[in-house]
């Protein structure tokens, strides 16, 4: 009975559907991912050329029209897996093993944003304000790794840490204003959004501050110096830098925070009742400001990674939509440590296997309509609930 | 309307939660419907509503087989029901609420609000409610909210009224007014079933009473039995009602309180002016008609909510506490049990032993440096279950799956385990059984024993003059006057309605 959820007298709808959500268990979450990759499957097979093309003969042989939509979905599925695991045909070792590492290198950004957000949810705050954070993580670390130079190594730490920091702040900003004017952080997030990118799109731009040497009418910077670059993990025939390092990291660092440690306590006090969190001597206008700050600095860790994992000169859009999701990461993770490492993966080898499923002639964009119906379905207890006739966990 | 309920059983998982229970009542009859919380009786309850559907069994109306899918279904055959927890839309007047779901039209099919006015003006009048039908009902006190509760049953022709713990949240004035209008109900024919826990309102009003216990129906009694008899058959065991404490000691003055003011929610005088002093070894009632200033009053001493600027002071041992937080407060050495522990006092969704720790994050025995000492919240919390009776199988379990005694005694728990010199008890006892009343009472007076000073407030008369010492009373947001425990309940009665002497 650890998962019973009840609704308490005293919270919003929001509160509540909040505490819901992250009150997903596993078998939840995984009757959703199926649910998904059902749906996918369908999409996949019911407008592939080749299926609509048996229609015709659909009245004479029905089972060429099945035939096809089985053989389209399992070549689709395939192809995700030996785009994003192991690809038994690439002939030399790099072909084969390249597709793990790239489903890791690009799960780094989407785990460490994932635990920003986690982290406000866990606190009652949603931080819709990821790509800002990141944008303006992206500004510091664009300025330190093109415009300053260090030795290596101290190159990357001190434009890691400039990064963080301008992140933080921006994301303690929210917080400020929420707790001295009471505004709502979903919007604040939102507009800081804007306001990041044009401040860095701005700065790309002008000449005198990050604009490439040479550079002309594209809001481009230099490419980061190769002192403040992420170190490759595997030589040069793999892209797998630090950044999964990182991550990892950062995935004990949120564990410890927010399981083991006092100011975690006191973080998830705040999120699960506010009232009973001021009524105990905690200041909850202090928390909001340092639990956004924190947030916003595990999101400025997705912009460093960014910023510093390849070696290209550095635009607004290598923010990659990473802010947003992170959103869809914390929430199918249930904002736990471990939750937001698997979410990130799997969304992580969506991102690395569409390009072979292109190539096998199934559109990518389908795994972007799995990722968002799995975070609908998860997100949508009640639905998941009647179609597989959970039981209503409310007791008396 | 004759009601019956036929061998309900209600399970969840494997909590059997309403075990084969039969009750019948007559066309206007009072029945009353006797547990401690947690014995089944909101559950069976929403099962007559169409909330839940009983896993067997069968709900008869005068005699024919009622098959409810949901409260609409309920409410048509005639129904109607009073919560705990009031179904109102807080933004909307009390007429809006009152026709919900069964809204009158006019000639162009338009909410026709003139004659939702009439009809809460009707029952209003009829009963003496005084309620303004153009209210909002988040200004209104919670005893008239629970009228409007009422009128929106009444206004559907209800039949069978359901009253599920209705004076928990009234003053003894209101009481009286509601039993006055269940005896006018009920002579009109109206069927009541009257759910509590409270035996003196029992006696008072019942025809009938049947007393449940663990969901089941463990006998029937009549008014006329004594309130031992009731109170046995309720928690299966012989209670004390009464509660032992020798003559007080007071010593030095340890919380003084000197013409403070304190604002509520709507930015009025909730608070005026208000001076006292308690004692070591003392405790103070502050008694009163709900909605009379108490809440506010405990909130600014814990520094919850602040006081006028410049109007007073509150000194705990001689240090002004005025401009210090709620965490310098705790830390200075008061206890707090809120009025409502659900909201101010527990986080459901912890477990006990996080519950014990809420304002024990900062330092030992909780925690050490930055992180957590787990095995020492774990000794603790075993220990502060022992001590204090929390019915649970581990401190490890979620406060939300406890009874609300035990709730209770966790909050108890976690502000008498530090060396407080004052505790501010604000309504200890309330939604909590026999029990537990008896064990948080006893605990009470032990610790004014123990040299501390103990603000207790409660609109409960009972509890007031069983621990008292001395009583002041306070109305409109100003203490009438501070008497001594052995004042009569009529001259106390008086006071809570602001006469003075």
């Amino acid at each position: 009975m650890s998962n019973v959820v009840k609704p308490e007298a005293n919270e919003s709808r929001s509160e509540t559907l909040l505490r819901e959500i992250m009150s997903g268990t596993p078998l939840r979450i995984g009757l959703s991912a199926l649910l998904a990759f059902m749906f996918g499957a369908i999409f996949m097979a019911a407008f592939n050329q080749d299926v609509v093309d048996s229609y015709a003969t659909f009245g004479s042989d029905p089972m060429l029209t099945f035939q096809t939509a089985w053989d389209t979905i399992v070549n689709g599925y395939t192809s995700l897996l030996t785009g994003s695991i192991f690809n038994p045909n690439g002939g030399d070792a790099v072909s084969m093993f390249r597709p793990i590492t790239e489903t890791l290198r690009l799960s780094a950004p989407l785990i460490l944003a994932g635990l920003g957000v986690s982290l406000g949810f866990r606190v009652g705050l949603f931080n819709v304000g990821g790509t800002g954070q990141i944008l303006m993580s992206l500004l510091g670390v664009t300025w330190v790794s093109t415009r300053m130079t260090m030795p290596w190594g101290i190159h990357l730490i001190v434009a890691l840490i400039v990064g963080v920091v301008l992140a933080a702040a921006w994301g303690g900003l929210v917080g400020l204003l929420k707790a001295k004017t009471g505004a709502h952080e979903v919007i604040v997030t939102i507009m800081l959004n804007y306001v990041a990118l044009y401040l860095y799109t701005w700065f790309l731009r002008e000449p005198s501050l990050l604009l490439e040497h040479g550079g002309g009418g594209t809001p481009k910077s230099d490419p980061p110096a190769v002192t403040a670059q992420m170190p490759l993990l595997l030589g040069p025939s793999f892209d797998l830098h630090i950044g999964i390092l990182i991550a990892i990291a950062a995935i004990f660092v949120y564990w410890w925070l927010m399981e083991r440690s006092a100011i975690g306590f006191r973080f998830k006090m705040v999120g699960a009742n506010s009232h009973a969190a001021r009524a105990a001597g905690i200041k909850i206008e202090s928390t909001y400001i340092w639990a956004l700050a924190i947030s916003a600095a595990f999101v400025g860790l997705a912009g460093v990674n960014q910023g510093l994992g390849q070696a290209g000169g550095l635009t607004a859009s290598v923010n990659g939509n990473i802010g947003f999701d992170a959103i869809t990461v914390a929430l199918l993770g249930g904002s736990r440590a471990r939750g937001v490492m698997f979410a990130g993966l799997l969304f992580g080898a969506f991102k690395a296997g569409g390009p072979s499923m292109q190539l096998a002639g199934v559109s990518p964009e389908i795994l972007g309509v799995v990722q968002a119906l799995l975070v609908l379905f998860v997100a949508a207890p009640p639905l998941v609930r009647a179609i597989f006739r959970l039981p209503k966990k409310e007791a008396n | 309307m004759k009601l019956e309920l036929r061998g309900i059983t209600k399970r969840f998982g494997t909590l059997v939660a309403n075990d084969n229970i039969n009750i019948t009542v007559e066309s206007g009859e009072i029945r009353s419907l006797l547990g401690e919380n947690g014995a089944g009786k909101s559950t069976l309850m929403n099962v007559l509503y169409g909330l839940y559907q009983a896993d067997e069994g069968q709900i008869l109306l005068d005699g024919k087989v009622q098959n409810f899918k949901g409260p609409g279904d309920a409410m048509a055959a005639g129904i109607g029901m009073v919560h705990q927890h009031f179904m109102l839309i807080p933004v909307f007047t009390v007429a809006e609420n009152v026709v919900l779901g069964n809204e009158p039209t006019n000639k162009i099919g338009g909410l026709d609000l003139d004659e939702a006015r009439k009809r809460v003006r009707e029952i209003s009048d009829r009963f003496g409610f005084n309620v303004d039908p153009d209210a909002v009902v988040e200004d209104l006190p919670v005893g008239v909210q629970q009228r409007v509760e009422i009128i929106k049953a009444l206004s559907r022709d209800a039949k069978v009224l359901v009253l599920d713990e209705p004076t928990a949240v009234l003053t003894p004035q209101e009481t009286d007014e509601l039993m006055q209008i269940m005896r006018e109900l009920a002579k009109a024919g109206t069927s009541i079933i009257f759910i509590t826990h409270k035996l003196r309102e029992v006696q008072a009003v019942a025809d009938n009473i049947t007393v449940i216990r663990l969901g089941k129906v463990v006998g029937e009694a009549k008014p006329t039995d004594s309130a031992e008899k009731l109170a046995t058959m309720m928690v299966g065991r012989e209670v004390d009602l009464k509660v032992d404490k020798d003559a007080h000691k007071s010593g030095a003055v340890v919380l003084s309180v000197d013409s403070i003011s304190v604002l509520d929610d709507r930015e009025q005088r909730a608070v005026d002016h208000v001076s006292f002093e308690v004692r070591a070894g003392e405790i103070l009632a502050i008694a009163g008609v709900q909605g009379n200033g108490q809440t506010e009053l405990a909130e600014a001493l814990l520094g919850l909510r602040p006081t006028v600027k410049g109007s007073g002071s509150i000194k705990l041992d001689g240090v002004d506490l005025i401009g210090h937080g709620v965490r310098k407060r705790l830390e200075e050495g008061i206890g707090y049990i809120p009025e409502d522990r659900k909201k101010d006092g527990l986080v459901a969704n912890f477990t006990i032993a996080e519950n014990f720790m809420l304002n024990g994050s900062y330092d030992e025995p909780f925690v050490k440096g930055v992180n957590i000492d787990f095995a020492k919240r774990e000794e603790v919390a075993q220990k502060l279950v022992k001590e204090f009776d929390i019915r649970t199988q581990s401190a490890d379990a979620l406060v939300s799956n406890l009874s609300g005694g035990n709730q209770q005694k966790v909050v108890v728990a976690r502000e008498l385990r530090r060396d407080v010199k004052l505790l501010i008890a604000a309504q200890p006892t309330r939604g909590v059984d026999v029990g537990s009343i008896e064990f948080i009472h006893e605990r009470i007076v032990k610790e004014r024993d123990a040299g501390r000073a103990v603000v207790l407030i409660s609109t409960e008369l009972d509890e007031v003059t069983a621990l008292a010492d001395r009583i002041a009373v306070m109305y409109r947001g100003r203490i009438i006057g501070i008497v001594d425990s052995t004042t009569s309940r009529e001259k106390l009665g008086k006071m809570m309605a602001g006469i003075a002497e």
